[in-house]
């Protein structure tokens, strides 16, 4: 075995690999066309915040106050209202899905307003999905109660003036928009996807194909090997990252209130974890089947559920906790949400890319140990 | 002797399996050095040790005067499946292979040059290799192997699966490649190409057999082996009596002749010794594969318990196979075209074609596995078209390779195939039990089929085929690979069958197969070239190729080459 590393033997084998990547659609498709989907999905289809929910008010009062309130209703950003004057015809809409709530105001709500008295509404939400249910009970009566403050009633003669009033301000996300984390929350599957699922199968399908027996036949060396695997699809990886970036910033409206060199030190140093996972399993299991299945099991299943990109990790359970500092993409969902939303927070950034980089080291002495010059 | 590679006592081991049981050899500069035996003889195994791609359990290795896998820059190594980058056009595959190897830059153009001549594949330099025909492939293989001229070239069984006339232009590749000096190890399951090497190792599960000139092995069985004619219709009969004797160490159906090979010091056999009533003994020149036969203790006797236990198919005036222009077309792409043939009962008819001729294609049209396009077929007088069903439950059907489940041990594997083919539980009961006596199964019952010795394999892959009793059997390429006895086993248990009345239709690339046949139909480029009885297409062939006593492969050869010319004619004009 030739352990001398030689620069034009690697340059042989990178360019072989980009002409591979180049002519074979299904890298295309998963470095480009993959991040795409999962981009406007995050971005348009999925999100996290409330839209208009639909509900029914029923109007058995026609007195001005009552019609007022249906009114606020309609024109409430959070409700897309059907009016009725009855409640049947409510009930079968929401046994069918068409409603989650429905909201009655009773005849006698007009007489309680003109005598000052706090007048009840009903209201009958759908238990079958609790969050929106409790939506639209609490946004149901904050329209009610801001009526009945309007209109000068209910009024708690104890507290005329509330002591301390609370007004909320949130810092990064003003708007508590969810695209604004879930975009680049989606970088990082997208990097994972590309860093691990891609190289898992390289190095397998080498493998499976009897070109891996050819080549251990020839003077290469490890290091170059495994290099010419790494370097291409580290390059495909950033480039990904790079246009996920810009559809994110000028598609979706992304702030970017770091700087790309930040943004570039972070995804590389999420980018050797990545890598250097994606080989261990190939070069480990030597089968594209069972490779892309271990890479879902362990690199994209976790970066997706256990990262904090959609599940707060404050949230779940200790044990799960616990787990989560297993997975690579965890400490890069704080980096690139910083980045993107506060700027770039080096105190924040350093910690968690040399963490990062220690999985990477890791993995990649994995891959030397297990891809040896040998068919034993 | 000067050499580029010995090996002394060589020992490799798996788990519980020998691979290699102290082998000895020695490969001299400029010549071809034969590396023969059957599937699972070690060959892969030995040349990977060679590579340095594999150490020994124990024994010394030394390539170009160093352990092995120490100077990889001299050597040339292809494996089986050519090691090459199928999304790479013939010229990457070049260009990458001549810069791992060290070939400087500046002598690329030359050498590539060289090497698309030599292996005529100037015109498709760029073509990706994954879209080039399996001979091309071959030679690209071993151009990436040649792209620096090493000292020693290690081709692990390039001959396998690629049409006779892309082999016989490797062999005169390699012819060129030694006349430079260097030394070449070819290995392979063909017996007939050991014939070629200038000297050869025969290694049979892990064992050195053999090692010599191939004259010196054939030259054993010299003046033993005879041609018996004038029996046509009876010659499996005749076979299978004269296997019985004690003094016939192995025979063969040779076309219309059957090939015998007497035991050491046995007379010259006559026809009455033979018990004939009439026909003609001849001497006939000894080959390779009686040496081996020899060697591992001679063939086979003549019975197939498993023909005597065989209902008699009766006898019926359809043909038990029929093709009536059956195509197959996907998209532009024609995969068969126009076939025909009649198969009657009690006959083996051979599909003959090199791989991706349309072979399989026709097969799996008459199997009910391929909707025909156009034309219609039946099978044991069940309409592909009307009554698929019926006709895939009278067929017994041996694949390639034996498919069976590998991870189910032989029981599970032939309880299994006795409920797939729905029989009775007394019915299915009786037949495992005469199946497991009939192959000798008995020690292997709870022996997973995929760690099974391939002789073993074959034997169950033919139980699982026949218990249900079918009247017609499609085998493809059933005994490639495997060593002349368990061939010669086989062969017994289908002439057997068919004396019974069984109809067999077999596909194979393989010349010995095919002089089994009654008659054989040679496909090429989706097409019928030629039909006839063996003798009848070796007669043709040899009037073609002014030969005087052609082989099949010969015959074939000589077909194929004919048909292209014609079809260049017609092309011109």
């Amino acid at each position: 075995m030739t352990t001398r590393f030689s620069a034009r033997r690697l340059a042989a084998l990178v360019r072989k690999e980009g002409a591979q990547i180049l002519r074979d659609p299904s890298t295309f498709l998963i470095a480009f066309v993959l991040p795409m989907i999962l981009l406007f999905l995050f971005g348009y289809a999925v999100s996290l915040d409330t839209s208009r929910t639909r509900i029914g008010v029923v109007l058995q009062d026609s007195s001005a106050p009552a019609l007022r309130l249906a009114q606020a209703y309609q024109t409430s950003r959070y409700f897309d209202v059907t009016m009725a004057r009855t409640i049947p015809p409510m009930r079968e809409a929401m046994v069918a899905g068409d409603l989650r709530a429905i909201i009655v105001i009773p005849q006698d709500f007009g007489e309680g307003v003109k005598r000052g008295r706090a007048p009840a509404i009903q209201i009958i939400a759908d238990g079958s999905q609790p969050n929106t249910a409790n939506f639209a009970a609490a946004y149901g009566e904050g329209v009610r109660a801001s009526l009945a403050a309007a209109e000068g009633i209910e009024r708690n003669p104890k507290a005329a003036a509330p002591p301390v009033s609370l007004s909320s301000r949130f810092w990064y996300n003003p708007e508590l928009k969810s695209r604004y984390f879930l975009v680049p929350g989606s970088i990082a599957n997208v990097m994972t996807m590309i860093g691990t699922l891609l190289t898992a199968l390289v190095v397998a399908r080498e493998w499976e194909r009897g070109t891996m027996e050819a080549m251990m036949a020839t003077p290469i060396s490890i290091a170059e090997f495994i290099a010419s695997k790494v370097i291409p699809y580290y390059l495909l990886a950033l480039a990904s990252m790079a246009l996920c970036t810009v559809i994110g910033v000028f598609v979706f409206g992304v702030p970017f209130r770091g700087s790309v060199f930040a943004l570039f030190i972070v995804g590389s140093a999420f980018l050797m974890p990545a890598l250097g996972l994606g080989l261990f399993i190939s070069s480990a299991t030597k089968n594209q089947f069972v490779a892309s299945q271990i890479a879902l099991l362990s690199a994209f299943l976790p970066t997706f559920l256990l990262s904090g990109f959609i599940y707060e990790i404050s949230s779940m359970p200790w044990p799960i906790q616990a787990l989560t500092y297993l997975v690579p993409a965890r400490y890069l969902i704080p980096c690139l949400e910083s980045v993107f939303l506060a700027g770039d927070q080096w105190a924040l950034l350093l910690p968690n890319i040399a963490i990062m980089l220690g999985f990477g080291l890791l993995f990649f002495l994995l891959s030397f140990r297990v891809t040896r010059r040998s068919l034993d | 002797m000067e050499t580029v590679a010995r090996t002394s006592n060589l020992v490799k081991r798996f788990d519980a399996l020998t691979a290699l049981d102290g082998v000895s050899m020695v490969i001299a500069p400029g010549k071809v050095t034969g590396l023969v035996g059957p599937d699972g003889a070690g060959k892969t195994t030995l040349i990977r040790v060679l590579a340095g791609l594999m150490a020994p359990t124990s024994g010394e290795v030394e390539v170009l005067g160093a352990p092995a896998g120490k100077k990889l820059d001299d050597l040339g190594y292809m494996p089986q499946r050519f090691g090459l980058y199928e999304d790479l056009t013939v010229l990457e595959n070049l260009t990458l292979y001549a810069d791992v190897r060290g070939l400087p830059r500046e002598e690329h153009d030359e050498s590539f040059k060289r090497l698309l001549d030599f292996t005529d594949l100037a015109r498709f330099q760029d073509r990706l290799a994954g879209k080039l025909s399996g001979g091309m492939k071959q030679k690209l293989g071993l151009a990436c192997a040649l792209v620096k001229t090493p000292m020693l070239l290690l081709l692990d069984e390039p001959g396998v699966g690629v049409d006779p006339i892309s082999r016989r232009e490797l062999w005169a590749m390699v012819g060129d490649l030694t006349e430079q000096g260097i030394g070449v190890l070819w290995s392979t399951a063909y017996l007939d190409e050991a014939e070629k090497c200038d000297s050869v190792y025969l290694l049979n599960e892990g064992k050195l057999l053999f090692d010599g000139p191939p004259a010196e092995l054939t030259g054993k069985v010299a003046d033993r082996v005879f041609r018996v004619t004038g029996f046509e219709d009876r010659r499996r009969h005749f076979l299978t009596r004269t296997l019985d004797r004690s003094e016939v160490i192995d025979g063969t159906i040779q076309g219309r002749s059957v090939r015998l090979l007497m035991a050491e010091g046995a007379p010259v056999p006559t026809p009455q010794s033979l018990d004939a009533e009439s026909g003609a003994v001849e001497p006939a020149p000894p080959r390779f594969e009686d040496g081996f036969i020899e060697r591992l203790g001679g063939g086979p006797k003549g019975t197939s318990p498993l023909a005597e236990r065989y209902r008699t198919i009766p006898e019926s005036e359809a043909c038990a196979i029929e093709a009536k222009g059956l195509t197959k077309r996907f998209g532009d792409f024609v995969a068969a075209s126009d076939m025909h043939f009649e198969i009657p009962r009690g006959q083996i008819f051979g599909l003959l074609g090199p791989n991706g001729a349309g072979k399989s294609t026709t097969f799996k049209m008459l199997c009910g596995l391929l909707t025909p396009t156009s034309g219609s077929g039946a099978v044991a007088g069940y309409d592909l078209r009307r009554a698929r069903a019926d006709a895939r439950a009278s067929l017994g059907y041996m694949a390639q390779k034996f498919s069976l489940y590998g991870d189910l041990s032989v029981r599970q594997n032939l309880d299994f195939f006795a409920g797939a083919y729905d029989l009775d539980r007394s019915v299915a009961k009786r037949a495992i039990e005469a199946m497991i006596e009939i192959f000798e199964l008995g020690e292997k019952l709870d022996v997973n089929a995929g760690t099974l010795p391939l002789g073993f394999k074959q034997r169950l892959a033919l139980a699982c085929a026949v218990m249900h009793e079918p009247p017609v059997l499609f085998l493809d390429e059933p005994t490639s690979g495997v060593d002349p006895v368990t061939r010669r086993e086989f062969w017994t248990h289908i002439n057997g069958l068919v004396e019974k009345g069984v109809t067999v239709l077999v596909t194979t690339h393989f010349m010995d197969e095919a002089e089994y046949c009654d008659r054989v139909t040679l496909i090429y480029r989706a097409e019928q070239i030629a039909t006839g009885t063996p003798d009848e297409l070796k007669a043709q062939a040899g009037k073609l190729a002014g030969l005087d006593d052609p082989t099949m492969e010969d015959a074939f050869i000589a077909l194929i080459e004919e048909f292209d010319r014609k079809r260049g004619e017609r092309e011109a004009a």
